[in-house]
């Protein structure tokens, strides 16, 4: 019965997409048309019926209705509630209709919302919208049902991937949904903006608060995923250049140029059809991420996504959304000047620099990412890793950080570097004496220009600051400081993890102690246990810090029975100033048991890093929503004033 | 005042042309024939003159002349940076455990690395030599890591495998050394 309400829930919400789609672009033509004053509403509708038809799936899954195929194949009655729901989004169709559910509910948003927009841009943004829409309804309807019946009714579920029975995976693709449908909203309103012509700063503020939440969701999921993987696989690196993680990387390298460039088309008018351009170039990029996930067509470590025939749905939506928008703007960018000029000394010319770099890293990684399938098309098989992409990717990093560190002190139009240089001196001078300090003890290139770089950035971000009354400060401003703050907490992080990371690994006897780094580490017993669906030999390791106190972590070789497979989980002992990480390996023939282990000092400031970009970011969010509330608020008061002042 | 230009009419298509040729690329990748073996123009030749440094001081190094002993060996190219090397090791392993000496070569690698990776994925090599500047790789005829030459006991290159040895490639390698052995 839930069920069925849900799924008739979706074919209404389509049939409202259609009838949006085709009244937001014949209100292009005809404007004052019967059918223009229905589209808001139509948006809000499809997201009322889409939300009730997840909630239908969610309730499904709580009840455990077996006769529903999904929760058959994806749960069982004894899972955890929490697994339970999270089950809903957990497989394929559960999780397209999360990403139409979103995507409705944003729709729907900027229906009731957005009133600084001319309403034609509005109503074509809208169309857009639904024609984005509607390619998903489509694959969810036709070719990924989630509420397909089962017939005869199973007496009990499969249950879940154990692999993703984790509180953090439960969270980690949603977060990045998120985004990626964020993204989409942007690449509505740029579609709007190009068929109206109406490339304007109201444009820019219209769509700037889609693009900040898009990607502080998906620095939240990267992050997230980041540490996943390293305390889930056991190899202790915390970034594998994987296909798959370059797929959520794309996206945020386009969306954070796309947050700069919106910037100043907001403040200052200028870089109208790049914006755009990136608009398109950053939903292009998420859809891109999907397919690669889904498809199989890249071999990754991560691939238990993967169905191909799915690949091909989302290629043709894809193709089809992304090569008509890249038309339009073919057809329509030239009609767009370029706004406002600008000195070459000045912040939008420190922006533009900035997306310049952040573009030729997105170019870096996509071709690295795809360059095996272009080795194969042309008959060789290649795997292209760290060697290539750390330094090659590093070229650009390097001066678009010291760039990011100069460009918000500089004036917006024109200015003099000589204005800022007494700002810079004192950071200048800590770059060059922290460079030379690790250069004397022998630290390589790399980490010593990160370690520098980061420990310049770390001051440099707080200049902004500087001479205010900290009360005063707005809120995006606060966002921007702590967002680059934080890309400089996570920079020293990564260059203190591969500058000081210790490891040992050795074969170790019961009893015997074992130093790494700071710390000693005893072996003090091995015993097996077991779990719900594994069995697992632990180890037992009592570690102290310079002969410290002791504290015990237990790493663990664990066997599943099905599908039978060997994980090795980790055990890792936080400090402040880094990370004791153990892995317990194979018994070797004479009674020694294989124990790896690290000392990654502040390895965890890359994460907090990340963190602290994301919040930058929901603060700059949090500060630009409420500044519209209070002028949409003083819009209606003077409305109301002057129908009063009408009446006297 | 400084400013980009307007762009011109052409480069608008750009983007286009760039994404079109994204789309062709992986419909390429999903249509193509599930064929993974290689027809090598190496095959058939003998191995090229080579001398390769010791890649990690406990084993020796490779030089050419280290393969023409009348026995087959498995020359594999690898890298203790490349994941799917890491998830090849143990179809290695096994190899070495049916009695075929496999010898390898280490691209763009550090000896310490290669340690590591010895002491996480085992050591199935008799010989590693070390190319720092992929020669030995070009060479050969060969375009990435891992890739693995059966080579005969004349010094005669048999056949080439490009990509990782999968669990069930093992009875294809074993029988091609067996081949190479006659």
């Amino acid at each position: 019965m839930i069920a069925t309400a849900g799924l008739a829930a979706l074919w209404f919400a389509a049939a409202l997409a259609v009838l949006q789609l085709f009244s937001g672009f014949l209100a292009l033509r005809q404007p004052d048309n019967p059918l223009t004053p229905v589209v808001r509403p139509l948006a809000m509708a499809q997201a009322g019926l889409v939300a009730f038809a997840f909630i239908c799936l969610i309730i499904v899954f709580a009840q455990t209705d077996l006769s529903v195929a999904l929760v058959a194949a994806n749960s069982h009655s004894a899972k955890p509630m929490l697994y339970k729901v999270a089950g809903a989004w957990g497989n394929h169709e559960g999780s397209m209709l999360l990403w139409v559910t979103i995507m409705a509910l944003a729709g729907g948003f900027v229906a009731l919302l957005e009133k600084r927009l001319p309403e034609p841009t509005l109503l074509a943004t809208l169309g857009a919208q639904a024609f984005v829409s509607l390619g998903f309804y489509a694959f969810l309807l036709l070719a990924s049902n989630p509420f397909a019946r089962l017939d005869p009714v199973p007496a009990e579920g499969n249950g879940l991937n154990p692999l993703l029975q984790d509180p953090g995976l439960a969270f980690h693709p949603p977060t990045l949904y998120v985004g990626y449908v964020g993204l989409s909203v942007a690449f509505s309103f740029a579609v709007g903006a190009l068929l109206t012509r109406e490339v304007s700063p109201n444009f820019a503020r219209a769509m700037r608060p889609w693009v900040l939440g898009a990607w502080i969701f998906l620095t939240l999921g990267i992050t997230a995923g980041s540490y996943w993987a390293y305390y889930e696989l056991g190899w202790g690196g915390w970034w594998f250049w994987d296909p798959v993680e370059n797929a959520s990387l794309m996206p945020w390298l386009a969306a954070t140029a796309l947050l700069h460039s919106v910037s100043v088309l907001a403040s200052r008018n200028a870089l109208r059809a790049w914006t755009v351009m990136l608009g398109v170039v950053a939903f292009a990029m998420s859809m891109v991420g999907t397919f690669l996930v889904r498809s199989g067509v890249l071999t990754s470590v991560h691939a238990f996504a993967v169905d191909p025939t799915k690949g091909t749905f989302i290629l043709a939506l894809l193709a089809i959304n992304i090569g008509a928008a890249f038309i339009i703007f073919a057809l329509r960018a030239g009609t767009v000047s370029e706004g406002q000029r600008f000195a070459i000394v000045s912040r939008e010319s420190a922006l533009v620099f900035n997306n310049v770099m952040l573009s030729a890293v997105l170019g870096i990684v996509l071709l690295g990412t795809l360059y095996p399938l272009v080795a194969e098309a042309m008959g060789a098989q290649v795997s292209v890793g760290p060697p290539y992409f750390n330094p090659a990717t590093a070229v650009f990093v390097v001066p678009m950080l010291v760039v990011m560190g100069i460009g918000p002190l500089l004036r917006w139009r024109r200015d003099k570097l000589g204005r800022i240089k007494h700002l810079l001196l004192l950071p200048a001078l800590v770059l060059v004496g922290v460079a030379i300090w690790l250069g004397l003890r022998g630290v390589h290139l790399m980490p010593l220009l990160g370690i520098a770089l980061g420990t310049m950035l770390l001051m440099v971000a707080l200049v902004p600051l500087k001479g205010r009354r900290l009360r005063t400060v707005t809120l995006p401003l606060w966002g921007m400081v702590v967002a680059h703050f934080g890309i400089g907490v996570a920079l020293l992080g990564i260059a203190c993890d591969s500058a000081f990371s210790t490891e040992k690994l050795v074969a170790a006897r019961v009893g015997e102690t074992v130093s790494v780094g700071p710390w000693l580490v005893r072996l003090g017993r091995i015993e097996p246990i077991t779990g719900p669906n594994w069995t697992a030999l632990e180890a037992k390791l009592n570690a102290s810090y310079g002969g410290g106190a002791t504290s015990e972590l237990k790493p663990q070789a664990r066997s599943f029975w099905t599908p039978v497979q060997q994980t090795n989980e980790s055990a890792i002992l936080t400090r402040w100033n880094g990370q004791l990480y153990t892995v317990l390996g194979e018994e070797a023939e004479d009674g020694r048991w294989q124990l790896r282990l690290w000392w990654k000092p502040f390895v965890t400031l890359i994460w907090l890093g990340g963190a602290l970009v994301a919040l930058g970011g929901a603060l700059a969010l949090l500060g630009r929503v409420l500044s519209d509330l209070r002028r949409f608020i003083a819009i209606d008061k003077i409305a109301y004033r002057r129908k009063q002042q009408g009446r006297l | 005042m400084a400013s980009a230009p307007a762009p011109s009419r052409w480069a608008l298509w750009l983007p286009l042309a760039f994404f079109a040729g994204f789309t062709a690329l992986v419909l390429f990748a999903m249509l193509r024939p599930a064929d993974r073996a290689v027809k090598s123009a190496m095959i058939g030749r003998p191995l090229p003159q080579f001398s390769l440094l010791a890649a990690t001081p406990a084993q020796p190094g490779l030089a050419s002349a280290d393969l023409a002993t009348g026995k087959p060996h498995l020359l594999n190219i690898f890298a203790s940076w490349c994941v799917p090397c890491a998830v090849e090791a143990p179809q290695l392993r096994a190899l070495k455990d049916r009695g075929i000496d496999v010898v390898g070569v280490a691209i763009r690698d550090k000896p310490e690395d290669l340690a590591r990776f010895f002491a996480r994925n085992g050591n199935p090599f008799s010989r590693v030599g070390r190319d720092d500047v992929s020669a030995i790789q070009f060479a050969l005829g060969s375009s990435g890591v891992p890739e693995s030459f059966v080579i005969d006991g004349q010094g005669v290159i048999r056949y080439q495998h490009i990509g990782d040895i999968r669990a069930d490639q093992v009875e294809l390698i074993a029988q091609k050394m067996a081949e190479a052995a006659r």
